[in-house]
């Protein structure tokens, strides 16, 4: 390609954007993502899950607050209930799809408010290094030493249960490894010759971090956000589990099984049934994350 | 050597500052007081029993106050079990958590590491599949399913452990192993990908080529490469401990720590929850200390600055 100069927009130059294309990062990446099973089974899993949470309560006979004091404790598989009632008569395959909903909800709202943090603060530190850069990490390092669940605990107390907080809460925890993967690849980014050009250009800090650098770690962030995802939502069943969570009638696939491990020698569906859900949703988050990890970063394998 | 330990000592210190003044104006933030009950206390009463704990003074003086007592090793009272300091709560119920934590990771690390080594000696066949996959559900199912799960099984339909308390030695198998068993995936997860890339290493073949035994190489030359990388997780493990605590103390309702700050937060016992929050952060911090410490003895590659 050496002396090859094209002018910009002319078809040759197209034609070589176009080859370059073909082989991208991204190109390589998906091919490999489709070849393995196990993520692509979590994708449609999680996919077919999102869709049940989304459109799920609106096909249900029951809401998933209502209220039937005659039909307590019906074991699954009975007319109506496909899943069985809980203690109030509330149908489990409706509060099951609203939970589900719930905390899925928090785990992608909790993860972008976490995104949002830890990437300014990552690609910043990273970007302009020096003191700057000492100062922040170390603090990042400081949080990083405490014992985070308590935090979260007490961010609860103080704010009481409110929904959106919780999100804060959790989001607002979380952004600590976002932080260091960000700031690593910013190190590692800042050296590279498109950076100089922009520099050179004259662009600002902020554009070149914000136009340059950002969009450049979209990989190791990807992976990452596979991973804070459930994370997100293993913190907010602890929450809930401990009496801290969402509040009734609203309910989380963490309020639920708190609720279920209460009676489950009466009625073990309401245990067995949201563990289930819960389980396999962490699994395909995890197993999509892996495999965006050998995807993207083969040498990781 | 000496420097670095000065060095992080002196950035404990602020970090610590640090928790307990966030900590305090959360506490102090939060709505509701220790003194709500059902049934109103007359005005006149509230304010003698805040008067006596030093709550009707600015805020800020009661900071200074807690802060002042802190110093001196005075974690305070507390507020609702008037009889009782937070030193003596902590005393009383430390213990039990310490126990359950501290055989939790023992546990977790031998069995972790004896599984992770076996699945990369054994690499691809049945056994590293069943390793792997065991993995994957030890790190995806929560404590507080596998929690009710192990009673439900082993102490109501099998009867072979109590449903809680710690009044035997038996009673604290299903607490540990649902805390061991996240410990074990994670564990055997990065011991098995440390063997592997070790027994792929140089020095194992020239092992191999001076005759060694199989046993003695793994023994003596693989397997101890391959846990060095275990050591930094240890902190991360003792926060995962701790918080598993607070969900399986509750389950098997054991009085510990865990059960007393979760307890303590609902009902605004300020002081106890102050207390069992430092307790906490110093342990965690000196955890990962030593972690980095024994980390740098044991890797000549790793310097400490």
């Amino acid at each position: 390609m050496t002396g090859a100069v094209f002018a910009p927009g002319s078809r040759k130059a197209a034609a070589l954007m176009e080859t370059a294309r073909g082989r991208s990062l991204w190109d390589d990446a998906l091919r490999r993502l489709s070849r393995n099973k196990a993520a692509i089974a979590s994708l449609i899993l999680l996919g077919f899950m999102v869709v049940a949470a989304i459109i799920g309560p609106h096909l249900t006979h029951f809401t998933y607050d209502h209220i039937d004091k005659v039909d307590v404790w019906t074991p699954p598989l009975t007319a109506h209930h496909l899943l069985g009632t809980d203690s109030l008569g509330r149908d489990l395959l409706a509060r099951l799809l609203a939970g589900l909903g719930v905390s899925l909800e928090i785990g992608v709202v909790a993860t972008i408010v976490s995104l949002v943090i830890g990437i300014s603060w990552g690609a910043v530190a990273g970007y302009f290094g020096g003191w700057l850069d000492e100062v922040m990490m170390r603090f990042v390092d400081i949080l990083y030493s405490l014992p985070f669940t308590f935090f979260v605990i007490l961010l609860m107390v103080t704010f009481g249960r409110n929904f959106i907080l919780m999100f804060v809460a959790i989001g607002f925890v979380q952004w600590l490894t976002m932080a260091r993967i960000v700031r690593g690849q910013t190190v590692s980014l800042k050296q590279r010759e498109f950076i100089e050009a922009a520099r050179a250009v004259g662009l600002s800090g902020r554009a070149i971090i914000f136009r340059h650098i950002v969009p450049n770690l979209l990989g190791p962030v990807v992976i990452y956000v596979t991973l804070t995802i459930p994370d997100v939502i293993l913190t907010e069943s602890v929450l809930s589990f401990l009496g801290m969570g969402v509040q009734e009638p609203l309910t989380s696939l963490g309020t639920l099984i708190s609720n279920g491990a209460q009676e489950m020698e009466l009625a073990p569906w309401l245990l067995i049934f949201p563990s289930i859900v819960m389980v396999a949703t962490l699994m395909a988050f995890n197993f999509i994350g892996d495999g965006l990890r050998d995807a993207i970063d083969p040498k990781e394998r | 050597m000496f420097r670095f330990l000065l060095r992080r000592l002196l950035v404990a210190i602020p970090t610590l500052f640090l928790v307990v003044t966030a900590s305090f104006f959360m506490m102090r933030a939060a709505p509701g007081g220790p003194f709500d009950s059902q049934r109103r206390l007359p005005p006149e009463v509230e304010r003698n029993i805040k008067a006596k704990y030093g709550l009707d003074k600015p805020l800020a003086i009661q900071y200074l106050n807690y802060v002042g007592g802190v110093l001196h090793g005075d974690l305070g009272p507390s507020l609702k079990y008037r009889d009782k300091t937070v030193v003596s709560i902590i005393a009383e119920n430390f213990p039990t958590s310490l126990r359950l934590g501290l055989s939790s990771l023992i546990i977790g690390v031998s069995i972790g590491v004896a599984l992770g080594a076996i699945a990369a000696l054994r690499q691809n066949t049945g056994v590293d599949y069943g390793v792997t996959t065991f993995a994957i559900l030890g790190i995806c199912i929560p404590t507080f399913v596998t929690a009710p799960l192990l009673v439900l099984v082993f102490a109501q339909m099998l009867d072979w452990f109590p449903t809680g308390g710690i009044s035997e030695l038996k009673s604290f198998v299903l607490p540990v192993i649902t805390l061991a068993l996240p410990q074990i995936a994670v564990v055997s997860r990065l011991t098995r990908a440390g063997m592997i890339e070790v027994l792929h290493s140089n020095y194992i073949r020239t092992a191999r080529a001076k005759g060694l035994s199989e046993q003695r190489i793994v023994t003596r030359h693989a397997l101890r490469a391959a846990v060095l990388p275990l050591v930094g997780y240890l902190g991360p493990a003792t926060a995962g401990v701790i918080t598993g605590s607070l969900v399986v103390e509750r389950i098997f309702g054991m009085p510990g720590l865990g059960k007393f700050f979760v307890l303590s937060a609902l009902q605004r016992d300020y002081t106890v929850v102050l207390g069992v929050v430092i307790v906490y952060a110093v342990l965690v911090i000196l955890l990962n200390l030593m972690a980095e410490v024994i980390q740098a003895m044991l890797d000549p590659r790793i310097r400490l600055s």
